[in-house]
């Protein structure tokens, strides 16, 4: 069974470690979700997976379907199966969404291999009205003049789209009132598959209510202190941070 | 940079009075006074001096780049040696010029003809036509520093294309007209003479070409007339060889409520100067002024520009975007003058450079000169790099760098692409950058 395996990984920022040591394995099928403060390096840790050229790892190792990324540029681990759903999506004026991700489906298409336009327009749609997104849409460019709900919507197209094997969802519930939180989260449900992973990142309890979760994980200064059913995310949303502060993190 | 030896070059290269002879007796059956014209113009570009080091218009210039040695008004040549690729434009009419000669035409509609549109080439309006060629041809001198090369277009100009719009007519398809460079070491000297009368509308495209990958020399110009509510888009796509010294001018004149639009991509090319000199003469003119362009290798692209605002209430716009790669340069430098009776003018002048290199060098002098007191003129030089955090987003949905590069240079054109209406047009200038981007010359 295909697996994302994080292995005692030490991520630093220039001079500065972030992540000192994290383990973790996510199998097909199951949702993760991974808890903590912020600056606890939950976000590093996403970035970093996904190849991010700002972050360095300086020792460990991550392991897709058992082979490691590591030496993999960004756009290589995306085509091998990894997808981030950013925290802060970037905009970029002047290429319109259509455009955008008929680059990204081209990219995963053999040499000389085109692109069955009608398909993917049809494909497209249909995963737009399952997110309720306007089919204007297409026409804008990447994430420009964007809400906050029209942002993480984009996101989750682009990850219906792409049908990664395992997907990193960065604070994916920020920035969300709260009916756009519930079409993200349908969204998320209804990509929910035996071929998919997921491992959530996020700040609140709220979105494990909406996106229940098969695993939960106490993140706090770049280590999991404690894991967990899904109980383990309503027991801290009772407790709050200063039980994992006090009780959790070794001495 | 690696000769350190200074050598003069020839103020008039290849272009001797033999040469002017010679052409001068081809065209012995065109009107005397454009004779005269041309024997003035002769002596003029023998008169005027190579630009110097020192001369204010060509500050920053590669002036060692610009020999005139080499090259001869070269044969005709058949259209079937062209390896003539259409360009997928829906189009009103098409004329190709190559090595100075018409090779090939498609002609309007009947329907069009009826109406009085004129798409024919100049040798013929200089016989049929007389009187409207004397009055706009080169009537209008860019004072932009290429005098000289004007004066050898001039001297040299054999043929070129000529299009008149009479009042109303509207055409909705671009009059696509094609330059070929077709022979080693071929001197062209493309012209395109534009009148659109009372609220005409059309759109006309300059095709410029090399046949082949040799040396070129191309010393192009094109005037655009566009009388009261008339409404003018021209667009200029240079893809010269890699070899090729090319001039070009542009003069535009827009008069009451006219509007004219002009795009120039510059893609060709060793070396290449661009003038573009737009006149609002009339109350209510508008003038949109857009380049863009992609320098790869060691190509040089100059582009000098001059908003002349001489009426109340009259606007411009000016957007060039060149992107940079390798060790290319370019040179913008651009001025509005605002004449003292010009009130309530409102200019804009900008020029962004993207930088896709470390080595690659953009010059910008923007500039104003206002003489009235009531006006508003802004302008603005930025260069930036490509945004990392934009390229991880891109590489993060699985496009390679090159790739995700490409589509963060079509984004930053999209702002002057989106500007064109016709979606053939359109999407043939984003093939033409698409190859170019895909295809770099070799340096």
């Amino acid at each position: 069974m295909p697996q994302l395996e994080i292995k005692d990984l030490h991520v630093s920022i220039g001079e500065k470690q972030i992540v000192k040591g994290l383990s973790l394995t996510v199998r097909s099928g199951e949702v993760h979700a991974i808890m903590g403060p912020n600056g606890t390096g939950k976000s590093t840790l996403a970035k970093a997976v996904a190849g991010h050229p700002s972050f360095t790892i300086t020792s460990g190792d991550v392991l897709l379907d058992g082979k490691s990324i590591l030496a993999m540029q960004p756009d290589e681990r995306a085509r091998a199966g990894l997808f981030l759903a950013f925290q802060y999506p970037s905009e970029i004026p002047g290429v319109s969404i259509a455009n955008f991700l008929r680059a990204a489906v081209q990219a995963r298409l053999g040499e000389g291999e085109e692109l069955d336009a009608t398909a993917y327009y049809k494909r497209l749609y249909s995963k737009m009205d399952m997110l309720q997104i306007d089919r204007k849409f297409t026409s804008r460019a990447i994430n420009d003049g964007f809400s906050g709900g029209e942002k993480k919507r984009c996101e989750i197209l682009q990850m219906a789209m792409l049908e990664p094997k395992f997907a990193l969802m960065d604070e994916t519930d920020s920035g969300l009132d709260i009916d756009a939180l519930r079409i993200v989260a349908d969204g998320v449900n209804a990509l929910r598959s035996t071929n998919l992973g997921v491992l959530m990142i996020t700040h609140y309890q709220r979105l494990l209510s909406y996106i229940v979760p098969d695993h939960v994980h106490v993140m706090w200064d770049g280590r999991i202190v404690k894991s967990g059913d899904k109980s383990l995310a309503l027991e801290l949303e009772a407790k709050g941070y200063d039980w994992v502060k006090n009780e959790l993190v070794p001495a | 940079m690696s000769s350190t030896v200074t050598e003069t070059l020839s103020a008039t290269g290849s272009f001797t009075p033999e040469v002017f002879a010679a052409h001068l007796a081809s065209v012995s059956h065109l009107p005397a006074w454009w004779l005269d014209r041309k024997r003035e113009a002769w002596d003029r570009f023998n008169r005027l001096p190579l630009p110097k080091r020192t001369d204010e218009f060509w500050r920053f210039a590669t002036l060692s780049g610009l020999r005139l040695d080499g090259f001869s008004l070269p044969g005709s040549v058949p259209a079937g040696s062209l390896g003539h690729s259409p360009i997928g434009i829906i189009k009103s009419g098409k004329l190709v010029f190559a090595n100075n000669r018409l090779v090939a035409s498609e002609p309007i509609s009947a329907e069009l003809a009826k109406q009085g549109v004129i798409f024919e080439t100049l040798q013929n309006a200089l016989l049929h036509h007389g009187d409207l060629v004397k009055a706009h041809l080169l009537a209008h001198a860019p004072k932009l520093g290429s005098e000289k090369f004007t004066a050898l277009h001039t001297a040299l100009l054999n043929d070129g294309a000529f299009i008149y719009l009479p009042k109303g007519v509207e055409l909705a398809d671009p009059l696509a007209v094609f330059h070929y460079a077709a022979s080693p070491g071929a001197a062209v000297f493309p012209h395109t003479l534009v009148i659109a009368e009372q609220n005409a509308r059309a759109t006309v495209v300059d095709f410029f070409r090399s046949a082949d990958a040799g040396t070129h020399f191309a010393c192009g110009r094109n005037d655009l007339i566009a009388s009261h509510g008339a409404q003018l888009t021209y667009v200029a796509a240079q893809t010269w060889s890699r070899d090729t010294l090319s001039f070009q001018s542009n003069s535009t004149v827009a008069r009451r409520d006219a509007r004219v639009t002009s795009l120039n991509l510059h893609l060709g090319g060793r070396q290449s100067r661009h003038e573009s000199h737009s006149q609002l003469a009339a109350p209510g003119a508008h003038s949109e002024m857009l380049a863009l362009t992609v320098a790869h290798g060691s190509q040089e692209f100059d582009q000098r520009t001059l908003q002349i605002h001489q009426a109340p209430h009259t606007s411009s716009n000016l957007l060039y975007k060149n992107a940079l790669l390798q060790q290319a340069k370019t040179i913008f430098s651009g001025l509005i003058v605002v004449d003292p009776d010009a009130q309530k003018t409102d200019a804009y002048q900008s020029n962004r450079n993207l930088m896709l290199s470390e080595e690659a060098e953009a010059n910008s002098l923007p500039g104003l000169e206002i003489q009235a007191n009531d006006v508003r003129c802004t302008h603005g030089a930025t260069s930036s790099r490509i945004d990392p955090e934009q390229e991880f987003y891109l590489q993060a949905r699985g496009i390679a760098k090159e790739a995700a590069d490409e589509l963060l240079i079509f984004g930053f054109f999209e702002e002057v692409l989106s500007k064109l209406d016709h979606q053939t047009l359109h999407d043939s200038l984003r093939d033409l950058i698409k190859v170019k981007i895909k295809h770099p010359p070799a340096s």
